[in-house]
């Protein structure tokens, strides 16, 4: 189980740091075993902020996550790489997170050499291949290539696989799929979906909408650094009652319903304000719905 | 009749040969047509727009033609194309965002853009100004390098730009893939308003987000593996697609209402073919569920109703 309490970050921004961002604001919620959470808001609303905490890759200003249990912020180098045998992240460009004069499998057997430096050849290329086997990728056609030889589907279904290689309880998915083919894309939800039915936690980082309300169970929405809104994905979808909600939801392209069938126009929102206080509080307005304060 | 594309060939010229990536596409656009253009990354989309833009240097011009405004295009003839871009066919190509020259301020990127084309800044500053206050910028944008602006009002900035010169044609290449919902939707109907405005008369909306470009199209056109499948009115291509391929792109899409609990959502098995040796054929046969032998031969395009064409030997029966 993966839990947040109260986590809140800033950076420091401007000449010498003089300055301070508060990109997420009081931010709680859990992620049980085989369990997606979405994390969905407009671009700069926190959300890949939060993801990189919960991947030690930022700092925690305040609050605390933790991992059943044990609180993991601020741990030495032997506890990270444990921590990391657990908990593995995923983001949205792909190719970023290969390193070009390398061949793309280098991540894998990157793997290989910080985690199981004691498994022999052939049983590690067996387990390659099952992990790639799970990702749908052939490995015949994506090993000992170069990342520019590959796709964007390939190249993110590959670091998939590189998670699964480690047995990983918490996988931090940060819009992966939006750079994704709706053919492919699917692939790699659905894929997510068999991981979570395995037991696999996942912290799904989205702007999407339909891509949240196919594989989450809940749903976390969020606007400057703050939760607006949060619940059980098909309540807070069906019905709902931030202002914030219901015009991002009605910004969704979809094939029921044009733009122009409903041309409401959005509701105006509160300007961003302070974020050095705490956020409006959230008010539980079902069984399992909570929506923060608004005018 | 905006454009009329016949039989057009373009290829790739790599080590290992050529790459077909258009083989073979024809289509016409009225005046005043919003088309859509969809499929999977890699079915040649991208190759279309430039062709009708600019070759780049691997690209070569194998046959076949594009007449815009009833002149035929010089689509091999790079200097002459050049020639007509920003005033009679303009693009806003896939990733202009970070492609904008990040050392330079917008306004004076824009003048040296004008420049080229013999246009004097001063003359069209009013228009430009009143054009940035249309998609909700200030004028102030001018003075700002582009990383000063959010992706969302760069992408409106890119789009005023590319469309000052009033074009005859625009190509948006994914203009809206890498925009949150709320910003994805201002840029889509921004496109529609300049429609509508009258700053460009048609336009070819490049996406592989069918419900993104469903929102705004007249038609919408699928292509796979270099070659045209289906093109039909946005409703039809969306409610009753007949090409099995269009069919497969709308059951991969996720709607909000549809969860992974109560219904699984299908994907396209397998991969398009690779285009340096395409296959014979129904270029789609190794996916398609409905396959039989007939389509061991090419299928002809067929018109199954007005407007609606389809390249494939079930539906065509
Ligand atoms: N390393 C950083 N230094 C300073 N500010 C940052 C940094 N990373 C993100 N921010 C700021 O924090 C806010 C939240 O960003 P982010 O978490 O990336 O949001 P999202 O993923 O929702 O788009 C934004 O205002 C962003 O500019
Ligand atoms: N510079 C290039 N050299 C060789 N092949 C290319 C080049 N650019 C694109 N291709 C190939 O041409 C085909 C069509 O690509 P593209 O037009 O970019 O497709 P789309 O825009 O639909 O994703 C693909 O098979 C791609 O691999
Ligand atoms: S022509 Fe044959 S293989 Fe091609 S789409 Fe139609 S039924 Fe399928
Ligand atoms: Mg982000
Ligand atoms: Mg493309």
């Amino acid at each position: 189980m993966l839990e947040l309490e109260h986590v809140w970050k800033s950076y420091r921004i401007g000449a010498l740091g003089s300055k301070r961002l508060t990109a997420v604001r009081d931010v709680s919620f859990q992620i049980a075993p085989g369990e997606v959470l979405s994390v969905v808001g407009e671009s700069g609303s926190g959300k890949t902020t939060i993801g990189k905490m919960v991947l030690q890759l930022a700092s925690v200003t305040r609050g605390t996550i933790r991992l059943d249990g044990a609180d993991v912020t601020a741990r030495g180098h032997r506890e990270r790489k444990a921590y990391y045998r657990r908990v593995q992240g995923v983001f949205q460009d792909p190719f970023s997170s290969y390193n070009p004069i390398f061949k793309a499998d280098r991540v894998l057997e990157t793997v290989r050499e910080s985690y199981f430096p004691r498994t022999g050849r052939g049983e590690w290329n067996e387990k390659v291949e099952n992990s790639l086997q799970a990702v749908r990728l052939d490995p015949g056609s994506v090993l000992g290539k170069y990342p520019h030889q590959l796709s964007g589907g390939q190249l993110q279904r590959m670091l998939i696989a590189r998670a699964l290689l480690l047995d990983i309880e918490v996988l931090v998915a940060d819009e992966i799929i939006s750079m994704l083919d709706a053919s492919t894309r699917i692939d790699v939800l659905n894929l997510l979906g068999e991981l979570k039915e395995r037991g696999l936690g996942v912290l799904f980082i989205t702007h999407d909408l339909s891509l949240a309300n196919y594989i989450s169970e809940r749903v976390v929405i969020m606007r400057h650094g703050a939760v607006v809104e949060t619940g059980a994905t098909g309540t807070v979808f069906g019905d709902p009652r931030h202002p914030y909600s219901r015009n991002l939801l009605a910004s969704v392209p979809q094939l029921h319903r044009k733009w122009s069938d409903d041309p409401a126009t959005p509701q105006e929102l509160e300007p961003d304000g302070d974020r050095s206080v705490d956020p409006p509080p959230l008010t539980r307005v079902g069984e399992q719905h909570w929506v923060a304060a608004h005018p | 009749m905006a454009l009329q594309v016949e039989d057009l060939k373009v290829h790739y010229r790599t080590t290992k040969g050529d790459v077909r990536a258009l083989d073979g596409v024809s289509f016409s656009l009225a005046d005043g047509e919003i088309m859509g253009l969809a499929g999977e990354s890699g079915c040649g989309k991208t190759t279309l727009g430039k062709s009708l833009i600019r070759l780049d240097g691997r690209m070569r011009h194998v046959g076949g033609s594009a007449v815009l405004d009833d002149e035929e295009l010089p689509i091999g003839d790079d200097r002459a194309m050049n020639a007509r871009r920003w005033k009679e066919v303009s693009i806003i190509p896939q990733y202009s965002m970070s492609a904008m020259n990040p050392t330079r301020k917008i306004g004076k990127m824009t003048a040296e853009l004008l420049r080229s084309r013999r246009i004097s800044y001063r003359d069209i500053e009013d228009e430009l100004v009143r054009r940035l206050e249309l998609v909700g910028l200030s004028s102030k944008v001018l003075g700002n390098y582009p990383i000063e602006l959010s992706g969302g009002m760069k992408q409106r900035m890119v789009m005023v730009l590319s469309t000052l010169l009033d074009p005859s044609l625009l190509i948006a290449d994914e203009v809206t893939s890498a925009l949150d919902v709320t910003n994805q939707k201002a840029v889509a109907e921004t496109l529609v308003k300049f429609r509508d405005l009258g700053f460009v008369k048609s336009m070819i909306v490049v996406t592989h987000d069918l419900s993104l470009v469903y929102q705004i199209a007249d038609t919408i056109m699928v292509m796979y593996a270099g070659r045209i499948v289906e093109k039909a009115p946005a409703e039809t291509v969306i409610k009753s697609p007949r090409h099995p391929y269009t069919q497969a792109l709308i059951g991969a899409l996720p709607e909000v209402g549809l969860e992974y609990g109560t219904e699984r959502l299908r994907s396209i098995p397998g991969r398009p073919p690779h285009l340096l040796d395409p296959p014979t054929g129904c270029r789609f046969r190794d996916r398609c569920p409905l396959a039989f032998e007939q389509c061991a031969e090419e299928p002809p395009a067929v018109a199954v109703a007005d407007g609606h064409e389809v390249s494939c030997w079930k539906a065509a029966n």
